[in-house]
This record gives C-alpha cells, structure tokens and sequence, in this order.
C-alpha cells in the first residue's frame, strides 16, 4: 500500500476523480478519498496510465473541492471483512455499519467483486426446498442453490411473497445453519422497513444481514451492494457451511444505476440506453450463487426484478431471465381477479425441478402431474380468449370443461393464504383433486397407473358413469 | 492454450478494463502475450507501431503501468494430441479439471498449466515407415486413447518431407520426439501433439456438399428440419424456450463420433449437469461413458467476456482436428450471441464505429466465417470427416429481427427456430414449425432411402410389411421427404383451421376439418412434442420415428377416405386406439417396433369396425 496521498492534481468530474501524474497504480485499485473532516469516501481506479489515473468514487464527487481533497490508493481490490459477525447487522452498500455498530473486525478480507466458481467445481442443485406455496412448489419448485428471480410490477404483491416464502420455506430448518442477506437497491425506507420488521417479528434477525442502498443514497454504491452481499453470502456458504438465501431488490433499480453511470461515461449503448455489458455484468452477480464440491453450504439467490411498462422483454428481466435457472412471473391480470399470490405459472420456470423432484425428493408422480395441470390451464387459457370472441355459449363441451378448470385452478391452487402452508403432498392432492374437472381421456401427461394411484376412481368406473 | 516462450519484452502502458497497452517493439499482431507478474494471458489485437494493444484473457486487476510484457510472437494456438477427450477446457484451453487440483473451487489468475497433461503416457503404434515421403495431415500412428475412440496422430498439416525417424510402438507423453522429418534440409521433431492457431481454419481436401444425415433421435429435426453432417444449425429462441436442452440432447444422442461443446457465456450449472450426463451415459455399443469421445469447454457467464469471444474458435479448432482424422464431429455452442456481446464489447472499448445496436460492422462477416469453417471433407490424410457446428441465438427479447438472428439464418442451412407461446404451453422442443427451415432435406433423403434400410434389417422388415399392406403408406415410405412434408401440410391446415374456429366458432368446422384438428393435435402431442426428461421418449431411433410418423399419417389418410364416406367424425375420435396412438412416444420402447406393428393392426381394425358399424346403420334405414 503507498502511503503517497494526491492532491492538488485533480480533476472532478461526476463521479470521476482524475489523478495526473499519478502512476504505478494498479486497475480497480481501491482508493480513499479525504477532504477535512468529511467521512472518507471510496473509489476505485478504472483506468491507468503511466500519466494520469481515473478514479470512480462510489459516493460522488460533489462537495470535493481541489483544495480539500486528497486521495490515497491502497495497493487491495475494492474489499471487505467477512466473518460469522457480520449477520445480525446493517451494512451500506459498500458493506460499512449503518446501523452504529462497531466496524466487523477480522483478518479474512475478500474482494466485492467475487472470484468466479470454478465451472468443474460446482455441485449440481438438488435439494427441494419446500415453500409451501403451492404454485412454486409443484409446478415451478425451487432448490438449494438455484437463482431463481420474481418478476413483478409496481403495485404486485411481491414483498407479500417473499415475505411468506422466507417464513415458510423448509430453508429455514433449525436443524441446518441458515442466514438471510438482504440487499436492498434504490428501494423506500419504507420497503427496507417492511423486510426488517419482517424479520424482527420472526425472531430471525440475528441470523440476517443486510446491505442497503436506498433510493437516497449514492448510485454508484449501488452496484457495490449486490456485491458486498454476496461477498458475505460466500463466506458463509462455502467457508462457514450455512444455506444462505439471498434476496436482492430491485434489480432493476441497480440496472438503472448501471445505465446512469455508463451513460455519464460515453460509452456507447446497446439496447434502451443500457452499456452492452450488462448480460455479463448481471451474470457476475448471479453466477455467485450455487453449490460446490466438497462445502455443505448452498448460496439460493432470489432477485426481485420490477418489469418497467410490465414489459418482459424490457433489457432487464430479458437479460436475467437469460442467466438465471427460471423465474417466477407475476401477473396484473391474475392479482386484479383478486388471486393472491398472483403467479402466472405459464411464463414461470424453474430449471433446475427436473432435478429437485420426483420419489427421493417429493413424489414419483410430481414430474408428470405438473406436466399435466401446464398443459390443462395453457388449453384453458386458451379457450378462455376463444370464449371472448365467439361467445361461452358455443364452446364445444370439453372445452366449457377446461375453461371450468382454468377457473378453478386459479382460485383453488394458485391462490393461497398469506400464512396457508401447504406441504407438497397437499399441493399435490390438490392438482389431482382439480383434474376431476376433465375428462379422463384429456389427460395424456399422465400414466394410466398415476391416474388409478394418485388420481379419481379408475377408468372403468367413469366410462360406466359417462 | 500454450506457454510462452518469450521473444520479445516490454512494458505496460496503460490498463482499462481487459484492454492494455503495452511498449512492445517487434510484437507480431495477434500473437499472445503475458502482463504482469503474474503472467495474465493477452492476445494482441492491435499494433500502431511499437505500441501493441491486447485484450486480456484474465481479469487485469492491480495490473499496472511499468509491469513487464512478455510475448512469444506465436498466435494464439491450441495444443492438439492425446489428452483431450474427457477434458473440460476454458475459452482458451486451460485444463479446469487440472485447475481446480492446483487452485481449488475458485479459478485463480495466472495459472498457466499446459491443455495436455505432460506426464500421462500414451500407447503409440506407428504407423509410417522411416523413409517415407509423408506430407501434412497424414497419420502418423495411432493411439486407443479411449475404448470409444482411436486417436490418429497426424503429421501438422503445414508440415511434409521425409520421414527420417520414427519410434517403435511404446508409451510416450505427449511432448517426446515420436518421430523426425527433413524437409528441405532441415529436421523438424514431431511429437504426439501439435499447435494451431485458432483463427486460423484447417486446410482439407475437397469439401463435398453435406449430404449424410446427422441423427438426432429427436423427432422433430430429423423428421422436419434435418441437419446434415457437415452443415450448419441455429437455434434462436427466447429464454426458457428449450435452446440448451435442444443442444444438450444433440450432444447426449447424435450419431457423430466426436462432440465438441463450448458453454459460451451462459451458466456453469449447465457445464455440470452435461459433464455428469456424459459420465452416466453410455454408448449403447461399448458400454462406456460418452464422455470418453467428448471434450468441454466452458467460459461460463461469470468468467473473462474475451475468453468467451476466443472459446468458439478454440472450439471449431478442436472439432478440426478430430474431422482431420476421420471422424464426424459435431460442435455445439451456446450461445453464439454471448460471443457476439463479448466482440461487441471489445470493439466498444476499442471505440470502433458500431453498426446495429451496438455491435460491429463486421460482425455478420465473422459469424459467416466461424459457420463457414463447418463442412464434410475429404482429409488431407484421404479420409471422410465432417464438422457439424450448432450455435444457440439468444436474440435480445426474443426478437429474431435483432442482428446475430438475422446474419445466423442468412448463413446456416437448419434453422430450429424456438417458439415462447410453445414453450409456455410446456409443448417441447418448441421448434416452431412456420419459422424453422431445413435447406437439407432433399439431399438427405436419398441416404434415408437407400443407406439406412440396409443397416437396420429389423426396421426394414417391418417397414416392408407396412409398404405392402398399405399402399398409400407405401407411397409414404417411398420417398422419405414425402413423409415430413406430409406432416407440415397438416400443421399449417391445422392453424388456419385454428384460426377460422377462433372467428366463427369450432361448431362450424365440418368433419373432414374436424378430423384435420384432430389428428394435427394427434401429430404435436403424439409426434413432435418429444419429453427430455422421459426414458424412452429421450432418444427415439429412426426407425420408429418412420414408424410413428407413417402410423399417424396413414391414419389421418384413412380416417380423411371413411368421413368422405360419411362415417361421423366423432365415431372415429372414440377409438381407443388412437389414445394409444398419442402416448407411444414414451409408451413403445426403442427395441419394440412390434408393438407399433401391433398398435397399427388395432387401429386397422377399428377404423374397419367403425366403417362397418356406419354401413350397418345405413343399410338398416
Ligand atoms: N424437450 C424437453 N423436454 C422436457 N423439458 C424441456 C424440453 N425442452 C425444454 N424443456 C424445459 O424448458 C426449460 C428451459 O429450457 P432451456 O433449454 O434451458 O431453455 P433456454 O436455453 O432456451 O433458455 C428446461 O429447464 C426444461 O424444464
Ligand atoms: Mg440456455
């Protein structure tokens, strides 16, 4: 680390600091920033020559005069402390106490930014995670390890869901070691408040931590945070041994960042405005989560991502989509009939269930029942829209079933209770238990001996009736 | 990825992002290079007189200005030779596996270890005598490097002369003197392995025009939109509509010998669960895991965006070499627009004039000649071998209008276009059938027709007792492009009777349309929708596609002759043997043709039953 503090060399420009004639200062140096008595401001060089270092500051420039001003470089990676202390406490974005607690102390410094996973050391993700909610279980079920996002709207109940998936899901055994990060990007006071109170109430605050960036606080910190966060994540992961859940939110309040601080920069745009490497960007941050070889723990990252317009296909949820292993979709229409949690399991995906379920996780029907309630609420769906333009009244007689069943599949399996948790076995009697609205020969995802197992009375039995 | 030894030296000037510049006088353009203490590897891409520009393989962090250069003048090559099957590679050849031993679970810059491990021995046979004039691409000998392939040493191919030296059968590493040529008076070693530069394509023999069929097992592409060995394929589909699992079944059941896969930008839980797939499955003749005659190379999402922009010609230059020695290669990317990104990145930072959204003008020129290095060859040593190359498209919103779409359709000759509303309706593969396009189908079909019946004497006997029963199958069977034509005519009737029946209602749709419906739902559920996931329904062999297919078609033909004869179409969609029908995919085992056989004489007779039973009606009035 040199000890050669510059100043009087400056120039400010957004958040750039120019140092001339700096040199020997390697790239994505970390660097501090002092002027008086003002709190110490961090940076990181993005670019150096042997005449001139540009430096980013994560807090801004503004308030930094030539005079006052002085920067040092610290020869280390923008970094932080990682250790067990860290849960139970509020960090800023860039991993410093908010919460007037003492600084974490401790020898194991790691950088923000991560070290990617060796691809041939990663475990593949297998483990159920029992959520209770009844459309992410049996039809898009989630696992230790995976990242899985929720795509939402303004005014959708998201928080609602999370909420209820951090109380209930099976994670969150007393039996493993578990821990919460929650990093909040550009969200209210009042929505960070929502989460803590959350976890208050629950009594499981000693077992979370928290980075937050409010819609307040410095842009550029905001692309730290989701970093910090899963600088700790790791090191509870992968050295410590706990499952960690990661829940960051907004994403796309940190692409808004991104996007600002690229377009302050000139650099030239890809789609809507947004730098063109904000796929790898984004992929940097969720490629963290995961399982390896030979570690107990799992990082299970679920990214809250707000679709501007409710567009998809929006850069942000499009490029997400791309890298993580699903998402779960929520839908205006769904949470305007008054079905809550409004999930639209047609768009929703896990990647990673065809892994997670079946006899040694769940059951052996599981598979090929979730096959077949898709492919009854899509035909009903479809049938719905038919039904708009040529009338309920002449749809074919299987078809009136199906919008029957559509119906009741929204009402009966999709919505559920805030604080209703149902186990899977229940989730799954439930899907058989709306199947009796179709007529046997509809169901082709499912075998003939699922059917007499799991599902109504046999065959025979019906086409006697019929 | 090779080491270097260093020729020239200098320093480094300036760092932003994986762009550095460096003094380096006499630097060859594109040649690789080492920064830095601890050696980060770079390759130059661009020289304005003494000073280079390179784009860093490795993350530059706290690299700086006045860290030594060093480069080797050598471009950037990969080592080709015994070693590389079973291997998982990053973009520029360095051995993960090997890797992980030194570093553990995370990848650490700087590591440097050779793509081909130096103490393994291998069991040469030589196969050359000394004094022989031999000439580049030759085979030199051989090596059973595993029990699913013979490795074929092959004299580098800018190399000929005379043989003056060749040791006798034995084990060796890769890197012992195996063998020595003279060559205008100067002696060159060779050893089990050689180097070559990845931008640079393999030289070849004659190409022919690909004209043998690449099995996939899956339904829908060998029977609608075959691919050919030798040709080229894209897949542009939106997220989640089933790209990587179109290409990981390619990669788990087509019938090359040889499969190259570059995870190109997208996710390391992918790399694992096709590195575990190709351990668990087994070639269904050897009994050994697939992964003795496949080679990984994985530059992940997470890892350096410009080994991502190399890991497609460390690729196709890796497939090159086993096409060299005779085999049939397919090489599969995902996804080639991650590499397009990562092109576009650099040449952003390279403050290039961009063209659309972004990207580069010659992107289009790029693409062209990466799917142009694809074909089905003579060898320089006289043998037949091909290289298949399928690249994955993630068009940005799943817009196909977006760029590498649109240069990708315009170059491959298979386009398995991937459909969201499909995918979202859980009908997989989601090849959309309007969008997707085979340019060759014709050629193929000769093959279908002449050289497979040959092969497979149980599937023929079955078929010929098909052609002689039904004569309108036989039709069928006859010319086996008639069959996947068949097929789309009834989708496409399908569709615009989908969208009649959306405007005046299904109750108007007579029964010949009904039954069109019928059977098109029949061909989607029955036919096309193929489950990854399922047993028997993963892999699907020839013979029982043709069977399937001309079992479903010979029934809509024969139900479309009953209807005109006025038998109701709704007599006709309570025979049980068409639920049968629907669910053979994953009911009927790949080694029982004789239960479709019987599956096609219930059918028979009930549509004769339900002739008879009308006739009967009739007659009583
Ligand atoms: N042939 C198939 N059989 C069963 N499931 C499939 C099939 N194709 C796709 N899927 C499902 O779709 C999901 C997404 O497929 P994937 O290939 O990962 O999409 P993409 O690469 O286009 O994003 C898979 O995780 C799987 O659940
Ligand atoms: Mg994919």
């Amino acid at each position: 680390m040199s000890e050669i503090e510059w100043r009087n060399t400056l120039d400010f420009g957004g958040n750039l600091i120019t140092v001339r004639g700096a040199r020997g200062i390697g790239f994505d140096e970390q660097a501090e920033i002092t002027a008086g008595d003002a709190a110490t401001r961090l940076g990181q060089t993005l670019a150096t020559s042997d005449t001139e270092v540009v430096v980013q500051v994560f807090e801004g420039t503004r308030g930094l005069t030539r005079e006052s001003a002085a920067v040092r470089f610290l020869g280390r990676v923008p970094d932080m402390v990682v250790s067990e202390a860290l849960l139970g406490r509020v960090f800023d974005g860039l991993g410093r106490p908010r919460d007037g607690g003492p600084p974490i102390l401790g020898h194991r410094r790691e950088p923000l930014r991560g070290v990617p996973i060796n691809p041939v050391a990663r475990e593949y993700p297998r483990e159920f995670i029992q959520t209770g909610i009844s459309s992410i279980d049996l039809l898009n079920s989630l696992v230790r390890g995976q990242k899985l996002p929720i795509f939402t709207g303004s005014g959708l109940p998201h928080q609602r869901l999370l909420s209820q998936i951090l109380r209930q899901a099976r994670l969150l055994e007393a039996s493993a070691p578990f821990a919460v990060i929650f990093v909040a990007m550009g969200i209210s006071h009042t929505d960070a408040r929502f989460f803590h109170d959350a976890f208050r109430d629950e009594g499981v605050m000693e077992r979370v931590s928290m980075f937050l960036n409010l819609a307040d606080d410095p842009t550029m910190a905001c692309l730290a945070a989701p970093r910090a966060g899963l600088t700790a994540a790791e090191h509870l992961a992968f050295e410590q041994d706990y499952h960690v859940l990661v829940i960051l939110t907004d994403m796309t309040n940190y692409a808004t960042a991104l996007r600002e601080i690229a377009t302050a920069r000139d650099e030239v745009p890809a789609r809507k405005g947004y730098p063109g490497y904000l796929y790898s960007d984004l992929a940097e941050i969720y490629e963290r989560a995961g399982r390896v070889q030979g570690r107990g723990g799992s990082i299970t990252l679920i990214p809250v991502v707000t679709l501007p317009n409710g567009d998809i296909t929006h850069p942000v949820p499009d490029l997400t989509g791309y890298i993580t292993e699903g998402q779960l979709v929520l839908s205006r229409d769904l949470h305007s009939r008054g079905v809550v949690p409004p999930v639209d399991v047609l768009p929703s995906l896990s990647r990673l269930m065809k892994d997670g379920i079946g006899p040694t996780h769940t059951r052996d029907d599981h598979a090929n029942l979730a096959n077949q309630l898709y492919a009854a609420y899509a035909e009903g769906r479809r049938i719905r829209d038919l039904a708009t333009v040529v009338g309920e009244a002449d749809l074919a007689g299987v078809d009136k079933l199906y919008l029957k069943f559509a119906d009741a599949f929204e009402e009966r399996f999709i919505a559920q209770g805030s604080s209703e948790e149902r186990s899977v076995l229940q989730s799954l009697e439930l899907g058989w238990s709306l199947l009796e609205l179709l007529p046997v020969d509809e169901l082709s995802r499912v075998t003939e001996e699922q059917i007499s197992t799991y599902g109504r009375r046999p065959r025979q039995e019906q086409e006697h009736d019929g | 990825m090779t080491q270097i030894d260093p020729l020239e030296r200098g320093i480094v000037l300036r760092v932003a992002g994986p762009l550095i510049t460096a003094r380096l006088p006499g630097a060859v353009m594109g040649s690789q290079a080492a920064v830095g203490r601890d050696g980060i590897v770079g390759e130059i891409i661009r020289l304005d007189d003494e000073v280079a520009t390179f784009q860093m393989y490795e993350t530059t962090e706290l690299v700086r200005p006045g860290d030594p250069v060093t480069s080797s003048g050598q471009l950037l090559s990969v080592e080709l030779g015994p070693g590389l099957l079973g291997q998982v590679f990053d973009g520029i050849q360095r051995p993960l596996k090997a890797i992980r031993e030194e570093t553990g679970v995370r990848i650490r810059r700087g590591m440097l270890l050779p793509a081909l491990g130096r103490e393994r021995q291998w069991p040469f046979v030589p196969g050359l005598d000394v004094g022989t004039r031999i000439s580049g691409g030759e085979i030199l000998g051989t090596i059973q490097e595993t029990e699913l392939l013979e490795h074929r040493v092959l004299v580098p191919p800018d190399l000929d002369g005379e043989l003056i030296d060749i040791v006798p059968p034995g084990d060796y590493t890769v890197d012992s003197v195996v063998a020595r040529v003279r060559r205008n008076g100067t002696v060159h070693p060779l050893h089990l392995f050689h180097r070559w530069p990845v931008r640079l394509e393999r030289p070849s023999g004659e190409r022919y025009l690909p004209h043998v069929p690449l099995i996939t097992g899956q339904r829908v592409l060998d029977m609608l939109f075959p691919l050919a060995k030798g040709g080229a394929a894209a897949v542009p589909g939106p997220f989640g509509a089933g790209k990587t699992i179109v290409q990981h079944q390619v990669a788990r059941w087509c019938d090359a010998q040889v499969i190259v896969f570059v995870g190109c930008g997208e996710r390391g839980n992918e790399m694992v669960d096709l590195l575990e797939q190709f351990e668990a499955l087994t070639d269904p003749h050897t009994s050994r895991p697939l992964l003795e005659r496949s080679v990984l190379i994985a530059n992940t999402s997470n890892m350096p965006v410009t080994a991502r922009e190399a890991s497609i010609y460390t690729g196709i230059t890796v497939s090159e070499y086993f096409r060299d020695q005779g085999y049939h290669v397919a090489l599969i990317v995902d996804s080639t627009s991650r590499w397009a990104e990562a092109l576009r990145e650099v040449a952003g930072r390279l403050e290039e004039l961009p063209a659309e959204e972004g990207y580069p003008a010659y992107l289009g020129s790029q693409l062209a000649a990466f799917y142009e290095r694809a074909g089905h060859v003579r060898t320089l040593g006289g043998d037949d071998g091909s290289v298949t190359a399928i690249g994955s498209v993630s068009p940005p919103g799943g817009d196909f209008s977006e760029p590498v779409t649109r240069h990708s359709e315009s170059v491959v000759g298979t386009f398995w276009a991937l459909s969201k509303p499909l995918a979202d309706a859980r009908h997989y593969p989601a090849i959309d059938w309007e969008d997707s396009f085979s340019g060759y189908a014709e050629r193929i079909s000769e093959w279908w027709e002449e050289e497979f019946r040959e092969h497979w004497s149980a599937a023929r006997a079955s078929m010929l007792r098909l052609l002689q029963e039904s004569s309108h199958e036989s039709q069928l069977l006859e010319h086996w492009s008639a069959l996947p034509r068949g097929a789309l005519g009834l989708l496409r009737e399908a569709d615009e009777l989908k969208r009649i029946a959306s405007i005046i209602g299904p109750a108007a749709l007579s029964d010949r349309q009904r039954w069109t419906y019928f059977v098109a739902g029949l061909v989607k559920e029955g036919f096309l929708q193929q489950n990854a996931l399922d047993p028997v329904d993963t892999f699907c062999s020839p013979e029982k596609q043709m069977l399937l297919g001309a079992l479903i078609i010979g029934a809509y033909h024969r139900g479309q002759q009953l209807i005109a004869r006025g038998v109701p179409c709704a007599a006709l969609l309570k025979l049980s043997s068409l639920r049968r029908l629907k669910s053979a995919r994953t009911a009927v085992p790949n080694d029982r043709p004789d239960l479709l056989e019987r599956l096609r004489e219930d059918l028979d007779q009930q549509l004769t039953e339900a002739a008879d039973a009308h006739a009967s009606v009739h007659a009583d009035q």
